[in-house]
């Protein structure tokens, strides 16, 4: 069912995240790609420039390896929140599906802030049996990010 | 309010200590709010192209107050207070929109014209012969501030008071080549965010002015040889201390300097290399291998362009602990899709997620935190000495000794 093979894909990503595993997070892309962190305003008006915006794995992993070697952030987790997806199509192989997400940040002092709340906008195609994002634009609802947003939604 | 309704004093006329209630204390912010944000200074409001028609608006704010923005009838941009004149609520809601002709507030319905003119009142003559407002009622006594305004290269600034110099003077010719130097043609928004800062709005403006560290807390640019302070460059500070320009220039000499690797410098990581080098895929648009420029114009102005990444921010004070950042991405409206894509990419660099920005949204936090029970202790301001002038080397706070100069002028400190 593809339904369920879209959700299955969402839980592993979510727990590659919140599980910090951020080395396995490329490998849920195809490559080329798209990931790209942007507001439902920004998306609205067609505004294209993002808060991330990579369209390669390496690019992916350039974030992960920044995020390892270079950036400087107070240590944090995330815990996410994902949604049921609606799926638009699955025509031509590729499946195109929305998915809702909440995104809590907690912090090393044990404070917790609902840090993010949007949707996936997604386009997955199967790649030798996977599935895998050929596009993942991470919308999310507000425009306004609290601090800094290191780890990746 | 006279500085002395402050129980706090500034310890001597050095620029190279600060003392730490600065950030902290509730009246010195009330005060920096009247006699900065709403004294004779220009504080960036919005982009010409964000009113680009008659009756086209932005909402916004000049320090704490609430500001409309508005193209007027003959093309003319008028700023005022974006406060009823009978009860004080908001005239306008929406961060922006196209408004025709007037304001309406929706409390009761009293109207203003596109100056921020108080031009009709519902009700005015009553109902039936009865209510209504008094006939010695005038209107024209009544209604928001309004504020001076002026252009330049597509940005708009505003001024509350009649004593702020005209804006390009009060840039000085220097900052003012450096605004015009990236801003020579019309510019396109490409994206919209606000980072919300949990320090002083000071912190943050300091931060953007100190050269020194940038190489040092952001090891995303020392690692990829983006800008290292053994690179060419240098900071300019306007006379009167309170805007800035520092700028990197590209020399293939850098290559050879063991500066870092020497004082064992944690940004110095040799083998860090990108997967996907595209990221830096960087094209010398001005001409003037100018890598890097950062701009500020006293009080919450920055002007960025690192490499071809460039914004606008806008620094909004909202109280003393906490601030807004306004970014506008920005390119040109005459970007080839490849100059659009290679923004797009850079834009990784900046902003509350960029690999060489993410820092400066906490570390204005890790000193608002760490001086918290230090407000009669001293920050040490002294990298490149005492004064507040331009230098050849980014090893200084030059330049945010400069603001200081510039606050405590306004200040009356």
């Amino acid at each position: 069912m593809l339904a369920e093979r879209v959700s299955q894909l969402n839980a592993e990503y979510a727990r590659a995240i919140d599980d910090d595993r951020l080395e396995q997070w490329p490998e849920f892309f195809t490559d080329p790609c798209l990931y790209k962190i942007t507001s439902a305003d920004n998306y609205r008006r067609g505004l294209e420039a993002g808060l991330v915006y990579a369209d390669s794995r390496g690019m992916l992993k350039d974030r992960v390896v920044a995020l390892r070697e270079a950036n400087i952030f107070e240590r944090q987790a995330y815990r996410h929140l994902v949604g049921l997806p609606a799926i638009r199509s699955g025509a031509n192989g590729a499946v195109h599906a929305e998915t809702p997400f909440l995104v809590v940040r907690v912090m090393r002092d044990g404070t917790m802030d609902l840090f993010a709340t949007g949707r996936y906008v997604d386009t997955m195609v199967d790649e030798g049996g996977a599935l895998r994002f050929r596009e993942r634009l991470v919308v999310c609802d507000s425009s306004r990010v609290d601090t800094l947003l290191a780890i990746p939604l | 309010m006279a500085a002395s309704d402050s129980r706090h004093e500034w310890p001597g006329a050095s620029l190279a200590r600060v003392p730490y209630w600065v950030y902290q204390d509730e009246p010195n912010y009330r005060a920096e709010l009247r006699r900065i944000f709403e004294g004779p200074t220009w504080s960036y409001v919005c982009l010409e192209s964000d009113v680009e028609k008659p009756g086209d608006y932005r909402t916004t704010f000049v320090g704490e107050m609430p500001i409309i923005v508005v193209r007027g009838a003959a093309g003319e941009i008028h700023a005022f207070e974006n406060r009823c004149a009978h009860r004080g609520a908001l005239i306008a809601l929406d961060d922006g929109g196209s408004t025709g002709s007037h304001f309406q507030c929706v409390y009761h319905a009293w109207t203003y014209d596109l100056q921020g003119s108080l031009v009709g009142i519902a009700f005015e003559k009553g109902s039936n012969g009865r209510g209504g407002m008094p006939d010695s009622f005038c209107k024209a006594d009544h209604g928001p501030r309004k504020f001076r305004t002026a252009t330049l290269c597509g940005l708009v600034f505003a001024s509350l008071s009649a004593e702020a110099p005209p804006l390009e003077e009060y840039l000085g010719t220097e900052v003012l080549g450096r605004v015009r130097r990236v801003l020579h043609k019309p510019v396109r928004v490409m994206g919209r965010f606000v980072q919300a800062l949990p320090n002083n709005w000071k912190l943050y403006v300091e931060n953007v002015k100190d050269t020194y560290h940038a190489s040092l807390l952001h090891t995303f640019f020392g690692t990829f040889r983006i800008t290292r302070l053994t690179q060419g460059g240098g900071v300019l500070v306007s006379p009167d201390g309170g805007h800035h320009t520092s700028t990197t220039i590209a020399r293939a000499d850098d290559a050879q300097s063991t500066a870092y690797r020497e004082q064992g410098i944690r940004s110095e990581k040799e083998r860090y290399r990108l997967a996907d080098p595209s990221l830096l895929d960087a094209v010398d648009e001005f001409g003037d291998s100018i890598q890097l420029q950062i701009l500020t114009v006293f009080p919450g102005f920055v002007l960025q362009q690192i490499h071809n990444c460039l914004a606008v921010r806008q620094v909004l004070p909202k109280g003393p602990d906490a601030m807004e950042l306004s970014w506008t991405y920005i390119g040109f409206a005459d970007d080839t899709p490849e100059m659009r894509r290679r923004r797009l990419k850079q834009s990784n660099l900046v902003g509350p997620a960029g690999y060489v920005s993410m820092e400066d949204g906490c570390v204005g936090g890790f000193v608002q935190r760490g001086v918290a029970a230090a407000s009669e202790q001293l920050s040490v301001v002294n990298m490149g000495g005492e004064g507040a002038e331009s230098q050849d080397t980014r090893a200084t706070e030059a330049s945010v000794r400069g603001f200081w100069k510039a606050y405590r002028r306004y200040m009356g400190e």
